[in-house]
């Protein structure tokens, strides 16, 4: 069967290669990957946590303030910033660098804010004696059970390390977005799509964090005020 | 200009600024279910249902993935799924070892005094 004749009885599919076979740059492509491989450290590190913590006397200390109120406004800047940048990548699209720069900045600015906001909030724990192997004083009485099984020193060590890596992630973002917004005259569209990929990485593993992390680990009754 | 450079951004500000909208939404649900009365595992599901929804709005919407081709979402998609449940293969044991711990029925009880030498 001729060439011609088999590409009439078999229409070209996604499956049939050539040069951009996902329609997509190797550099977009490429970016994917490494989401997906980013995925699944992030993901190990949350199973990790949750086997921990089904093993263990788990102590539930945040409350509504600071805690609570800190992680859910660092939240909304983070969706606030995966929206300013999916502004950014439109602009880009329409070749507007001058907005895309102004959203990227826009996005800068929501990253930066989480920073602020998650160190301050790391800063009252801290404060209050929480270390990666050892939980305050007041926290080991107030969860001990009742049969004398004590909360799992490990919960700083989770907490730390996760939203630690988390917040490295966010910091690494916002530097990375402010090279492409001070080169975004010189950058294709697809780049800019690029960091906007990555940036929006990270709010996606923030989704998974917050309700795991924080949501999770309430002081509903209050006991560590009284 | 090449292949993928021609693809255009789909998507208007209207529909990423409804989504933005979904995603605060549905995280205000999770701050009232945690001070919601519930079992923990019931919780736990009915948090990372509502994570999986704003993640796959975020991966489909904000990150494009919905107006990418189809073979790309195949190709990405099925084995960060299948490779996330084999890393849960591991978890049973989590019960394994809490069980191991002794159950005290009342007060732990305390090492007893030495006895004193005659």
């Amino acid at each position: 069967m001729s060439t011609e004749a088999r590409a009439e009885r078999f229409p070209a599919v996604d499956w049939d290669g050539g040069a951009f076979p996902y329609r997509v740059g190797h550099r977009k492509l490429g970016m994917w990957l490494f989401i997906v491989s980013d995925s699944l450290t992030f993901s190990a590190l949350l199973i990790g946590y949750s086997y921990l913590r089904a093993s263990n006397n788990w102590p539930t200390p945040f409350p509504f303030y600071p805690s609570i109120v800190f992680s859910s406004v660092m939240t909304f800047c983070l969706l606030s910033s995966s929206l300013t940048m999916v502004f950014g990548v439109s602009a880009s699209s329409r070749g507007d660098k001058a907005g895309a720069r102004k959203w990227i900045f826009a996005t800068i600015f929501f990253g930066l804010a989480f920073i602020v906001l998650h160190l301050i909030e790391w800063n009252h724990l801290i404060h209050e004696g929480l270390r990666p192997f050892f939980l305050p004083e007041h926290w080991v009485k107030v969860f001990t059970l009742a049969d004398g099984t004590p909360p799992t020193p490990l919960f700083g060590a989770t907490f730390f390390a996760i939203t630690g890596l988390h917040m490295f992630h966010v910091a690494t973002g916002a530097l990375y977005l402010f090279i492409v917004a001070l080169r975004v005259n010189k950058l294709k569209h697809e780049d800019i799509e690029i960091s906007g990929l990555y940036w929006h990485f990270v709010d996606l593993v923030w989704m998974f964090v917050f309700p795991l992390i924080y949501i999770m680990s309430v002081d509903v009754g209050g006991h560590l005020a009284k | 200009m090449s292949a993928h450079e021609d693809a255009h951004f789909a998507g208007t500000n209207k529909l990423f600024i409804s989504i933005w909208g979904w995603l605060v939404l549905l995280t205000f649900i999770e701050i009232f279910l945690a001070y919601r009365p519930m079992p923990i595992h019931f919780m736990l599901t009915i948090l990372l249902g509502l994570s999986i929804i704003k993640a796959a709005l975020i991966v489909a919407y904000f990150m494009h993935l919905k107006f990418e081709r189809f073979s790309l979402i195949i190709t990405l998609i099925p084995m960060l799924v299948i490779c996330i449940c084999l890393l849960f293969v591991f978890f049973p044991d989590s019960f394994r070892s809490s069980e191991l711990r002794y159950k005290f029925k009342e007060a732990p009880p305390v090492a007893p005094a030495p006895a004193e030498e005659p």
